[in-house]
C-alpha cells in the first residue's frame, strides 16, 4: 500500500501540498428504527498536513460521525474521502484496518486502555497489529512513552495511573506508529481542568512539532488551542475559520504567522525545531523506524 | 508472531478470570481425566496380557483336561496323560515341540531355609523352546536327565532368593518334598503379572515329578506344544482333537473331555473385551467433551460481551476481523487445551492410584502416547468448534459501536 511517511517528507514539500484529508460531498445516513437520520449532509473539507484543527458542534451535529469517517472507522454513504490520496470509501475491511493502523492515531475521551496491561504494552498495541518484531516494538513504545513524559510509569497498569497519566499513555499509543493524523475525541472530557491543561499543552507541542492534530470537542476553551476551527450543525459545516491568536500559535510563532494566512510548511518545520527540543530526536526516530516499517508492509 | 501474541493474551485472560476459567474447563477436565484413567488401567492390563502371551508365542497350543460346558461330564473322570502327549507327538504333523506340564506344589528346602509351597513343573527338555523361557545360568534339563531319571532341578529366581542360594545355586543340593535334587540351572527372570509370580517355579524332569506327586497327578496333566508356524495351528489343533477323541474313546455325540487353548484366540477375546470397554468409555467421554465444549462456548460469549470495548479499541488501532477472530479462537482452544492437560495429569494420577489400590498385583497404569495425542486433538477440536461462534461474533463487531459499548 502506498502510504507516504508523513514526517520524513515534511521538510521537502515546500510547495502547497495536496490536502492530506480530502472530503467531498460526503453524506452519511443511518436508519434508526423506521427513521432515517442524516448524520452528515454534504460535507466538503480539506485538511493539510501539519494543520491543528478543532471540529466543534453540539451533540447530534455530526462531528462524531465525521471523526469516525476521517478515522476510517466508517465509510460514507455517498461522496468521497481521500486520505493521503487513497480513496478510503472503496476500501475493504482489512484495508481500512491497515489504514487505521498506519495513518491514524486515536485518542478517546475514556482512554480505552487495556486493563491489567502495562502502559508499555498498551502503547505497543498498534505495533502488534503492524506485525512488528517484539524488540523493535519495545524500543518504539519506550520512545513514545518518553515523549509524553511517562517513562517512569511505563510498567504500571492503568488502574495504577491517574486520569491524566492514562490519557498520556493513550496519546503515546496514538503516536507510536508515526501516524499522519492524531485524532482526539473529547480528549479532556474525563479530566479536571489542571490535567486538561497539561494534556492540551501536549497536543499543542505535538502540533507545533508538525503533527496533524484534529480535536473533536464541544468546549470552546479546548477548541481555542487549535489554529483552525470547524463548526458543525445538522450534519453540515457551518463555519470554518483560522484562529490567528490560537494558544498553540501564540507562544511559538512570534508573529511570523499573519492573520488568515495559510500555515507555511517551512515555517512550521522551523518552529518545530526551535520550540520543541525533541524535534531532532524525532527526526532520527523516524529514520530509525523507516526500514522496519518498510519490511512489514 | 501474531499467534504468539494471541497466546499471551489468551493466557493472561485465563489468569485474570482464574476461577471462572477453571469452572469452565471442568467439563473438559472430567472428560479427559476419565478417558486417560480408564485407558491407562486397561492399557496396563493389556500390556501384561500381551507380554505373557507373546512370551508363550503365538503358535503355542495348550491342552487341558477341562470341559468348558455341559454338566453331564462333570462326574466323569477327566484324564489327560503324557501318553496322550506322546501319541500326539507321533501322529500329528506340524508340531515342533511338546512337553507335559505336571503341576504340583511342594516345599523346597535348602539347609535351614524352607520355601513355602513352591510351584513345581514336571516337564521335558522341550519346555524352554515352547515357552520362550530360557535358563540364565547353568543349563536346562536335557534328554539324558530324563532318560536316566536324574534327580536334578532348574529353579526360578524367586525360589533361588527364598532359599538364599545366591551365587552358589548351581550344584546345590536341595529338597523338593522329600526328594533330594541337584540344582543345575536358574531360569531367566520373568516378573510378576496379575498376582502370579512367574519366577516362583521349580522345574523337574517329568518322571521325577511323577515320582513325587504320584500317578494321580500324572493323570491330570497339561500338554503344551508349539506348532511349526502360526498358519499350522488350525491343522495341528484338528489333529490333536482327532487323536485325543480316539484315545479317550469318545463317541460321535460326546463332547470333548479336554480343551485346546490357542493363544491367539484368547488374546483376541481379551483384546475385543478391552476394545468394547474402551468404546463405552469413549462414548461417555464424547458426551463429557460436548458438555465441556458448550461450557467453553458459553464463557467465550460472556467474555466477548465483557470485552466489547477492548475489541473496539483493537480494531481502531488496526486489528482486522481475522486478528480478532484468531484472538478469541485461540483463547477458546487454550481454555480447552489447558483443561485437557489438567485432565491428562489428573487421569494419569487416578489411573496410577487405582492400579495401586486394586487388590492383587494389578499391573501399573500405563498412559500410551496415542491416548494423550487423541485427548489433546479432541480438546483442540472442541475449542475450535465451540469457539468459532463467539470468535466470529467478536470479529463481526462494528468498531464504533464496540467503542461506545457500556
Amino acid at each position: 500500500m502506498a502510504v507516504a511517511e508523513p514526517r520524513a517528507e515534511r521538510g521537502a514539500t515546500a510547495a502547497p501540498s495536496p490536502a492530506l484529508i480530502e472530503v467531498r460531498g460526503v453524506h452519511k445516513l443511518y436508519t434508526v428504527g423506521s427513521q432515517e437520520v442524516r448524520a452528515l449532509d454534504g460535507v466538503d473539507l480539506d485538511i493539510r498536513r501539519g494543520e491543528y484543527v478543532a471540529i466543534m458542534g453540539a451533540s447530534g451535529s455530526g462531528k462524531s460521525t465525521l471523526m469516525n469517517l476521517i478515522g476510517c472507522l466508517d465509510t460514507p454513504t455517498r461522496g468521497s474521502y481521500r486520505l493521503d490520496g487513497l480513496a478510503v470509501e472503496r476500501l475493504r475491511d482489512e484495508e481500512l484496518a491497515r489504514v487505521r493502523n498506519r495513518q491514524i492515531g486515536f485518542v478517546f475521551q475514556t482512554f480505552h486502555l487495556l486493563p491489567r496491561t502495562t502502559a508499555l504494552a498498551n502503547v505497543e498495541l498498534p505495533l502488534v497489529y503492524a506485525r512488528m518484531p517484539r524488540g523493535e516494538r519495545h524500543e518504539l513504545a519506550r520512545k513514545a512513552i518518553a515523549e509524553v513524559g511517562l517513562s517512569e510509569r511505563s510498567h504500571h497498569t492503568p488502574n495504577e495511573l491517574s486520569g491524566g497519566q492514562r490519557q498520556r499513555v493513550a496519546i503515546a499509543r496514538a503516536l507510536v506508529n508515526q501516524p499522519s493524523i492524531l485524532l482526539a475525541d473529547e480528549p479532556t472530557g474525563n479530566l479536571d481542568s489542571t490535567t486538561s491543561d497539561e494534556i492540551m499543552e501536549l497536543f499543542d507541542r505535538l502540533a507545533a512539532a508538525g503533527k496533524t492534530v484534529i480535536l473533536v470537542t464541544h468546549e470552546d476553551d479546548i477548541a481555542e488551542h487549535a489554529r483552525r476551527v470547524i463548526v458543525m450543525r445538522d450534519g453540515k459545516v457551518i463555519s470554518d475559520r483560522q484562529q490567528p491568536g490560537s494558544r498553540a500559535a501564540r507562544p511559538t510563532d512570534g508573529g511570523a504567522i499573519e492573520a488568515n494566512a495559510e500555515p507555511d510548511p517551512d515555517d512550521e518545520a522551523a518552529d518545530a525545531e526551535s520550540v520543541v527540543g525533541s524535534g531532532a530526536d524525532e527526526a532520527e526516530e523516524v529514520a530509525a523506524v523507516e526500514p522496519a516499517q518498510g519490511d512489514s508492509r | 508472531m501474531i499467534l504468539l501474541e494471541n497466546l499471551i493474551i489468551a493466557l493472561s485472560a485465563l489468569r485474570a478470570n482464574l476461577m471462572r476459567s477453571l469452572l469452565t474447563m471442568l467439563g473438559v477436565i472430567i472428560g479427559v481425566a476419565a478417558v486417560i484413567a480408564v485407558v491407562s488401567i486397561v492399557q496396563g492390563l493389556q500390556n501384561v496380557i500381551t507380554q505373557q502371551f507373546q512370551s508363550g508365542g503365538s503358535n503355542t497350543i495348550t491342552v487341558v483336561p477341562f470341559v468348558q460346558q455341559g454338566p453331564s461330564l462333570v462326574a466323569r473322570q477327566l484324564k489327560l496323560t503324557w501318553e496322550d502327549g506322546q501319541a500326539i507327538r507321533e501322529r500329528v504333523r506340524g508340531i515342533e515341540g511338546i512337553t507335559p506340564l505336571l503341576v504340583g506344589q511342594a516345599t523346597a528346602k535348602y539347609r535351614e531355609n524352607q520355601h513355602r509351597p513352591a510351584q513345581i513343573f514336571g516337564v521335558i527338555e522341550d519346555y524352554p523352546e515352547i515357552n520362550n523361557h530360557v535358563v540364565e545360568r547353568g543349563r536346562f534339563l536335557l534328554r539324558v536327565d530324563l532318560e536316566l531319571r536324574r534327580k536334578v532341578a532348574v529353579l526360578g529366581r524367586t525360589v533361588v532368593e527364598q532359599l538364599e542360594l545366591g551365587s552358589e545355586a548351581i550344584g546345590a543340593e536341595i529338597y523338593v518334598g522329600n526328594v533330594p535334587v541337584t540344582v543345575i540351572g536358574v531360569m531367566e527372570e520373568r516378573g510378576t503379572a496379575l498376582g502370579q509370580d512367574s519366577d516362583d517355579l521349580v522345574f523337574l524332569p517329568y518322571d521325577t515329578a511323577e515320582q513325587i506327586f504320584g500317578r494321580l497327578a500324572a493323570d491330570r496333566i497339561f500338554l503344551q506344544m508349539k506348532a511349526e508356524s502360526a498358519e499350522a495351528v488350525p491343522e495341528v489343533r484338528d489333529g490333536i482333537e482327532r487323536v485325543l477323541r480316539e484315545r479317550h474313546g469318545l463317541g460321535e455325540d460326546e463332547e470333548n473331555d479336554f480343551t485346546i487353548q490357542v493363544q491367539d484366540q484368547l488374546l483376541e477375546t481379551i483384546t475385543s473385551v478391552i476394545g468394547s470397554v474402551t468404546a463405552v468409555v469413549a462414548a461417555v467421554v464424547g458426551v463429557a467433551l460436548i458438555v465441556g465444549g458448550i461450557g467453553i462456548m458459553n464463557i467465550m460469549l460472556v467474555s466477548v460481551t465483557e470485552r466489547t470495548r477492548e475489541i473496539g479499541l483493537r480494531k481502531s488501532v488496526g486489528a482486522t476481523k481475522r486478528d480478532v477472530l484468531l484472538q478469541f479462537l485461540i483463547e477458546a482452544v487454550v481454555l480447552s487445551l489447558v483443561g485437557g492437560i489438567i485432565g491428562t495429569l489428573l487421569g494419569w494420577g487416578i489411573g496410577a492410584l487405582a492400579a495401586f489400590l486394586l487388590p492383587g498385583d494389578w499391573p501399573a497404569a500405563y498412559v500410551p502416547w496415542w491416548a494423550v495425542a487423541v485427548a489433546f486433538g479432541f480438546c483442540t477440536l472442541v475449542g475450535v468448534v465451540f469457539g468459532i461462534y463467539p470468535a466470529g461474533k467478536a470479529a463481526a463487531l462494528d468498531p464504533i459501536e464496540a467503542l461506545r459499548y457500556e
